[in-house]
C-alpha cells in the first residue's frame, strides 16, 4: 500500500505530531514499506477466524464500588507543565 | 410543503456511583478542582483501569427496566481522540457490543400513547471539564469528573415534535431516578441531552440530513432548541437550500443554535477493543440479582393508582412522576380514614403549591404523608371544612404544630351542632327580611348571602353542609 | 562478590557477612566504573544508600524477606515514586512518578533496594537501545555492538555485572533478545503473571515484565517477589502464584522438546544455529527427546505484531500531550499547536514512525485490512502453539537469528531492525512465557540465546528446564572481559 502525501499529512494530524513538510517524503517511503512487509499478512486466508484480542481470553474481573484513593492534587502537579488553583492549564479552547 | 421533524435522542446518564467506573476515586459533586482525580483519572504513565460492578448492576437495571435485550458478553472500547478534558487521549466506551441491546419506553402524547425505540445503551466513562473563565486567555482543566460512569441511552429516531421528545426525556428521567440509578440533576450535568434533528416532506421515508445539537441542560431548553431547529431547517429547505450535517450548540440567551467550532475537522476515532479490559461476561445470576432489586416502575404504578385507589388517569401520571411523589402519596392515603381522592387532590393541588413556591422536594415538606393524614381525617370526621383545612395547613407548612393541635389552639374545631347553627341562621334571618323578599320573589342568586353571614357569624367554622340544608329548610316553606 | 547467585547475596546479608549498604555501595561503585556501557538513565546514590540502611535495620530486627537488602536495578519503564521515570523519551524526561509500578512496590514491601533506573529504547521500541533519548547502550562483550532491546540497560547491567539482578519487559522480544545478545538469562512470564501497573505501556495486550538475571535460579528467585494476582490490572490472572524456585531441580528425563522448523529456517545465522544444536544436544544428554513440529503461521508474526503493537502504542501513547505532565513545547500558539509540537518535540523518530503506522491501521476504511485482519492471524498463531503443545513439553530454538550487529548497522532499516523479534513474538502474540539463556558463543565470540517457550502459566516448568541445563553447563557463569 503506497501512501500519498496527504495521507501522512491526515494521519500525522490525527496522531498530533508536526511534521515538516520537508520530511513528508521520507515519511511517505518509510511507512508504505512498513506497509507493504505487513501486507506479507495476506498470504493467509483469514476468513471465518474470530479476532483476538486478549492472549489466553479471560472475562472482565469487577470491582466493588468503593472509594479508595484520596486526594493526591499537590504530589501530581508537581510535575504540571502550567497550572493555576488547582486547574491544569492549556491554550484557550473555544467552542 | 408540509415538513415532517424526525427526532432522536442521545441522553448521557451519570450513574450514582460512590466510586468512579474504572478507579476508586470519589465521583461526589462539588469538591475543589482536580482534588477527586486520581492517578487513573488523569491518566499518569502505567495507571490501569479496573470496572467497577456497582456500574454494570446500574447499567443492567436500566436495560431491564426498558425490557431491553442484556448482552451476556459486551466489550469495551477506546474511541481515539484528542481533548484537554480526556486526559488518556480516548474515552473508555462501548461500541459494537453494548451492554444494553434494544428496548422501548412508551410515553403520552395528545394522540395517544406512543412507544419509542431505544437502541441501545451502553457503559462509558465521563470526561473532565474546561472551564473557559479567563485564566490568562488560558483554559482551566478540572479533572474531578473524569471517570464518572455514564450511561449513553440512544433512541431510535421515532419523535415527531419538540413536544414528544421532551416526553420522552421526561418519562426517561422519572425512570432513572426510580431505578435510583441517576439523581436526574440536570443543572449538575448528571442527565444530558443530545438531539438529532432533521426534517422531511411528510410522506418521505428516507430521511433528512440531521443536525446534532449537544448538551442542552433543561426540559425548556430542549423543546426551545429543537423547535428553533425545526425552523431553521424548514426554512433552509424552502429557500432551496441544502442542510449541512454538523453539531451545533443551543444558545439559551438568544433562544438560537450555532455551529459548533471545535468539531470542525472530520473525526475519525479509531474505535478498537480495549486491550486493558477483557470482556464484560454476566451470567443469569447476576442479571436475575439486578432484576430482584427492580422497584415497581412508572407505568405499572400509575395503572395501580388509577385502579386500585380510582384516582383519574391524570392525577396518577402525576402522584407517579417521582418515586418520592408516589410513597408519600401511598403513606398518607393508607393512613387516612379519609377517601384516597382527597389525598390526591391535596398532594396534586395544596401541597404541590407551597412545594413549587419554596422550590422543595416532596422529601423536604415540613408537612409529612402521616401529618396530612391526619388534616384529611379531621375534614373525614367533619372537624374541620375543607375551607378550614387550608388555614391548618399553612400552619403546619410554618410548623405550628399537627392539625389536632391547630386546631384546638386556634378554635377552628366546626360547629355541628344542629341546634346552635339553626339558632345562628334565625338571627341572621331576623335581621335579613329585604333579601328574603328578593329570595323569594325568584333571585335564588341571594341565597349565597345568607351562607355567608352564617360563615361570618361563627368565622367560618360553622359546618357548610349543615348550613345549607337548615337554611334550604327554613328559607324554601 | 558479583559473581555470586542471587540466593548467595542474599545469605551472605541475612547472615550479617555484608550488610546492604556495603552491597549497595559497591554496586554503586561498579555502576560508576562502567558509565562508558551508558547503561544506567538514573543512579541516585543517597535514594538507594537510604533504602540499604532500611534493608539493614530490618535485617537487624530479623525482618527478613527473599531480597531484603538486595540492589536490583530497573528498566525505566517501572514508576518509581521520587524518582525520575522516563521511558527512555524526552517526552517523559522531567517525570519524577508520585507513585511507585506493582513491580516496584512488591520489591520495596520486600525490602529489596533500587540501585538505579537502566536505559532503554524510547517506550520500549526497538530491538538495539539505539531508539533511547538518553543515547544507545554498549554491549560489555563487544562495545562496537548493540545490548539489543528495548530492556538493553538492564541486559547490559547484568553481564557486566553492575547489578546482581534487574528488570525488564517484553512486548515482542524486549527480555529475551537482549538477553541473548549479552549472554544472560532473561524470562518473559506469561500474560497476566506480573502485574502491568505502573509499567509504562506500549502495547498493553502484548507487555509483560520478567526477570533479567545471570541464571533461571536467579530468575525464579526474583519473579518468587515480582510475580502474582494484582487487583490494579484488569488483565491480571487470579490464582495462586507457585514457588518457581521449589521446582527447579526436577527431573526432565523423558522431556519432549519440539523443534519448529520454521525457528531453524532461511535467515538463521550458520554459527547461531550450530551453537543451539549443541546445546540441544546437553538436553539429550539430560534425557530429553527432540520432536520437529510445526509452526506455521508463526513465519507471520512479524506483520502480526507489526500492526497490532503500533495501533495499541498510538494510542497508549496519545496521553502524553503535555497538559498534566511531561515535556511541553516552549514555544506555541493555539491548542492544536501545543499538542503538535509537544509531541513531535517530545517523540523520537521510531516512536513517531509507529504512532503513525497504528494510528493508520485504526483509521476509518482501514481497519478491517490491517487491524482486524491481524488479530485473526493473531488467533491463528496461537492456536498453532496450542497444537504443537500436544506433542511436546516445551518449544526450543535460537532467540534471535544472528548474535549482537553493529551499533549503527540495523538503525536505517526500520525493517531489518524488526525481524530480529522474528523467534520471540508469536510467544507474545500466544501470551506464552519465554526464556532466552546462554548457549555459548558464535564463531565471533558473541553470547548465543536459546529460547524455551513453555504452556500458558507453566513458568515454573519453564525455569526448571533451563535451570537443568544451567545445572549441567555453564556457558552462564562466563562474564565479558573486564567484568569478571
Amino acid at each position: 500500500m503506497a501512501l500519498d502525501h496527504h495521507t501522512v499529512k491526515n494521519i500525522a494530524r490525527l496522531a498530533r505530531l508536526q511534521i515538516d513538510e520537508s520530511n513528508i517524503d521520507r515519511y511517505v517511503s518509510e511507512l508504505s514499506r512498513i506497509l507493504d512487509f505487513v501486507e506479507q499478512m495476506n498470504q493467509v486466508d483469514t476468513a471465518g477466524v474470530a479476532p483476538l484480542a486478549h492472549p489466553q481470553g479471560g472475562r472482565l474481573r469487577l470491582r466493588e464500588d468503593v472509594v479508595t484513593e484520596t486526594d493526591q492534587r499537590e504530589a501530581f502537579q508537581k510535575v504540571a507543565p502550567e497550572k493555576e488553583a488547582g486547574l491544569y492549564l492549556v491554550p484557550k479552547v473555544i467552542e | 410543503m408540509n415538513w415532517e421533524p424526525v427526532i432522536g435522542l442521545e441522553v448521557h446518564v451519570q450513574l450514582l456511583t460512590r466510586s468512579k467506573i474504572f478507579s476508586g476515586a470519589s465521583t461526589a459533586f462539588g469538591a475543589d478542582a482536580n482534588t477527586q482525580a486520581c492517578a487513573v483519572d488523569i491518566a499518569l504513565p502505567g495507571v490501569l483501569p479496573v470496572m467497577n460492578e456497582q456500574a454494570a448492576r446500574m447499567a443492567v437495571k436500566f436495560g431491564l427496566a426498558v425490557d431491553a435485550k442484556i448482552n451476556r458478553r459486551s466489550v469495551f472500547a477506546r474511541k481515539n481522540y484528542f481533548y484537554p478534558d480526556l486526559p488518556k487521549g480516548y474515552q473508555i466506551s462501548q461500541y459494537e457490543l453494548p451492554i444494553v441491546g434494544e428496548g422501548h419506553l412508551t410515553i403520552d402524547t395528545d394522540d395517544g400513547e406512543k412507544t419509542i425505540g431505544i437502541t441501545r445503551a451502553h457503559l462509558e466513562e465521563d470526561a473532565g471539564k474546561s472551564l473557559h473563565e479567563d485564566f490568562h486567555g488560558t483554559t482551566g482543566i478540572d479533572l474531578n469528573r473524569a471517570g464518572t460512569p455514564l450511561i449513553e441511552i440512544v433512541s431510535e429516531p421515532d419523535m415527531r415534535s419538540a413536544q414528544e421528545a421532551v416526553a420522552y426525556l421526561k418519562k426517561l428521567h422519572t425512570l432513572v431516578r426510580y431505578l435510583e440509578i441517576c439523581d436526574g440533576n440536570m443543572q449538575e450535568g448528571s442527565f444530558r441531552c443530545d438531539a438529532n434533528v432533521s426534517v422531511r416532506p411528510l410522506g418521505q421515508r428516507k430521511l433528512g440530513t440531521r443536525a446534532e445539537l449537544k448538551n442542552i441542560n433543561s426540559f425548556r431548553f430542549i423543546e426551545r432548541a429543537i423547535e428553533y431547529e425545526i425552523e431553521r431547517q424548514i426554512d433552509i429547505l424552502e429557500d432551496g437550500g441544502t442542510v449541512v450535517q454538523e453539531t451545533r450548540l443551543y444558545d439559551p440567551d438568544k433562544g438560537e443554535t450555532r455551529p459548533m467550532r471545535t468539531k470542525e475537522e472530520a473525526h475519525d476515532y479509531r474505535y478498537f477493543p480495549d486491550p486493558d479490559l477483557p470482556p464484560l461476561e454476566l451470567d443469569e445470576p447476576f442479571i436475575e440479582e439486578v432484576r430482584r432489586t427492580l422497584p415497581e416502575l412508572p407505568d405499572a404504578k400509575q395503572q395501580r393508582f388509577v385502579a386500585e385507589y380510582a384516582l383519574s388517569h391524570e392525577d396518577a401520571t402525576q402522584l407517579t412522576a417521582s418515586r418520592d411523589l408516589a410513597d408519600y402519596f401511598e403513606a398518607a392515603a393508607g393512613a387516612t380514614k379519609g377517601d384516597a381522592k382527597n389525598v390526591a387532590n391535596w398532594i396534586v393541588g395544596e401541597l404541590s403549591a407551597y412545594l413549587n413556591k419554596e422550590n422543595k422536594e416532596i422529601n423536604e415538606s415540613p408537612v409529612n404523608a402521616k401529618q396530612l393524614a391526619l388534616l384529611i381525617d379531621r375534614i373525614h370526621d367533619n372537624t374541620i371544612s375543607g375551607k378550614i383545612a387550608k388555614e391548618v395547613f399553612e400552619a403546619m407548612w410554618n410548623g405550628e404544630g399537627n392539625a389536632d393541635e391547630i386546631i384546638a389552639d386556634k378554635g377552628l374545631k366546626q360547629i355541628t351542632d344542629s341546634d346552635a347553627i339553626e339558632a345562628i341562621i334565625d338571627e341572621v334571618l331576623a335581621r335579613s327580611a329585604a333579601q328574603i323578599e328578593q329570595y323569594k320573589s325568584g333571585q335564588t342568586k341571594v341565597f349565597g348571602y345568607f351562607v355567608g353571614q352564617v360563615m361570618k357569624a361563627t368565622q367560618g367554622k360553622a359546618n357548610p353542609q349543615q348550613v345549607n340544608e337548615i337554611l334550604k329548610r327554613k328559607l324554601d316553606v | 562478590m558479583h559473581n555470586k547467585p542471587l540466593s548467595k547475596i542474599a545469605d551472605d546479608l541475612v547472615t550479617k557477612r555484608v550488610s546492604s549498604v556495603e552491597l549497595t555501595q559497591y554496586y554503586l561503585d561498579r555502576v560508576a566504573q562502567h558509565q562508558h556501557l551508558n547503561a544506567f538513565i538514573t543512579v541516585d546514590p543517597e535514594f538507594s544508600l537510604a533504602q540499604a540502611r532500611e534493608a539493614d535495620r530490618r535485617i537487624q530486627q530479623g525482618d527478613v524477606a527473599t531480597l531484603t537488602g538486595v540492589p536490583i536495578a530497573h528498566k525505566d519503564i517501572f514508576c518509581t515514586k521520587g524518582m525520575l521515570t522516563t521511558c527512555g523519551s524526552r517526552i517523559l524526561s522531567n517525570f519524577v512518578s508520585p507513585y511507585d509500578a506493582t513491580v516496584i512496590d512488591r520489591l520495596n514491601q520486600n525490602g529489596a533496594v533500587i540501585l538505579g533506573k537502566t536505559n532503554m529504547d524510547e517506550f520500549a521500541m526497538g530491538s538495539s537501545n539505539e531508539t533511547s533519548y538518553y543515547g544507545a547502550v554498549k554491549n560489555p562483550w563487544d562495545h562496537a555492538t548493540v545490548p539489543g532491546g528495548s530492556s538493553g540497560g538492564s541486559a547490559a547491567a547484568v553481564a557486566a555485572r553492575i547489578a546482581p539482578a534487574a528488570t525488564g519487559t517484553d512486548t515482542g522480544g524486549s527480555i529475551r533478545q537482549p538477553a541473548a545478545f549479552c549472554g544472560i538469562t532473561g524470562f518473559k512470564p506469561s500474560y497476566g503473571q506480573v502485574s502491568r501497573y505502573g509499567m509504562i505501556a506500549f502495547a498493553s495486550s502484548l507487555d509483560q515484565g520478567g526477570p533479567i538475571t545471570r541464571s533461571a535460579a536467579d530468575a525464579a528467585l526474583l519473579l518468587n517477589v515480582i510475580a502474582g494476582f494484582d487487583a490494579r490490572d484488569s488483565t491480571s490472572v487470579q490464582q495462586p502464584t507457585p514457588d518457581f524456585a521449589a521446582g527447579l531441580d526436577g527431573d526432565i528425563q523423558g522431556l519432549r522438546i519440539g523443534l519448529p522448523a520454521q525457528f531453524f529456517g532461511e535467515g538463521l545465522d550458520n554459527s547461531v544455529e550450530r551453537v543451539v544444536r549443541a546445546a540441544l544436544g546437553e538436553y539429550e544428554k539430560l534425557g530429553a527427546t527432540l520432536i520437529d513440529i510445526d509452526l506455521p503461521n508463526s513465519a507471520l508474526c512479524v506483520p502480526c505484531y507489526y500492526v497490532l503493537a503500533p495501533s495499541e502504542a498510538s494510542s497508549n501513547l496519545a496521553r502524553y500531550d503535555g497538559v498534566r505532565y511531561g515535556h511541553r513545547a516552549s514555544d506555541y500558539g493555539d491548542l492544536i499547536d501545543m499538542y503538535m509540537k509537544t509531541r513531535a518535540e517530545g517523540f523520537g523518530g521510531e516512536v513517531r514512525r509507529r504512532i503513525m503506522i497504528g494510528t493508520y491501521a485504526l483509521s476509518a476504511g482501514y481497519y478491517d485490512a490491517y487491524y482486524l485482519k491481524a488479530q485473526q492471524l493473531r488467533r491463528l498463531i496461537a492456536q498453532d502453539f496450542e497444537q504443537a503443545f500436544e506433542k511436546c513439553d516445551v518449544i526450543m530454538g535460537p532467540t534471535t537469528p544472528t548474535t549482537a550487529f553493529a551499533i549503527g548497522a540495523k538503525s536505517d532499516d526500520p525493517i531489518a531492525m524488526y525481524l530480529n523479534d522474528i523467534y520471540t513474538i508469536s510467544v507474545n502474540l500466544a501470551g506464552l512465557p519465554g526464556i532466552s539463556i546462554p548457549a555459548g558463543w558464535d564463531d565471533a565470540g558473541k553470547p548465543v540465546g536459546l529460547q524455551i517457550i513453555g504452556q500458558y502459566f507453566d513458568d515454573a516448568h519453564v525455569l526448571n528446564v533451563a535451570h537443568r541445563l544451567q545445572t549441567a553447563t555453564d556457558w552462564h557463569q562466563r562474564a565479558p572481559v573486564g567484568a569478571e
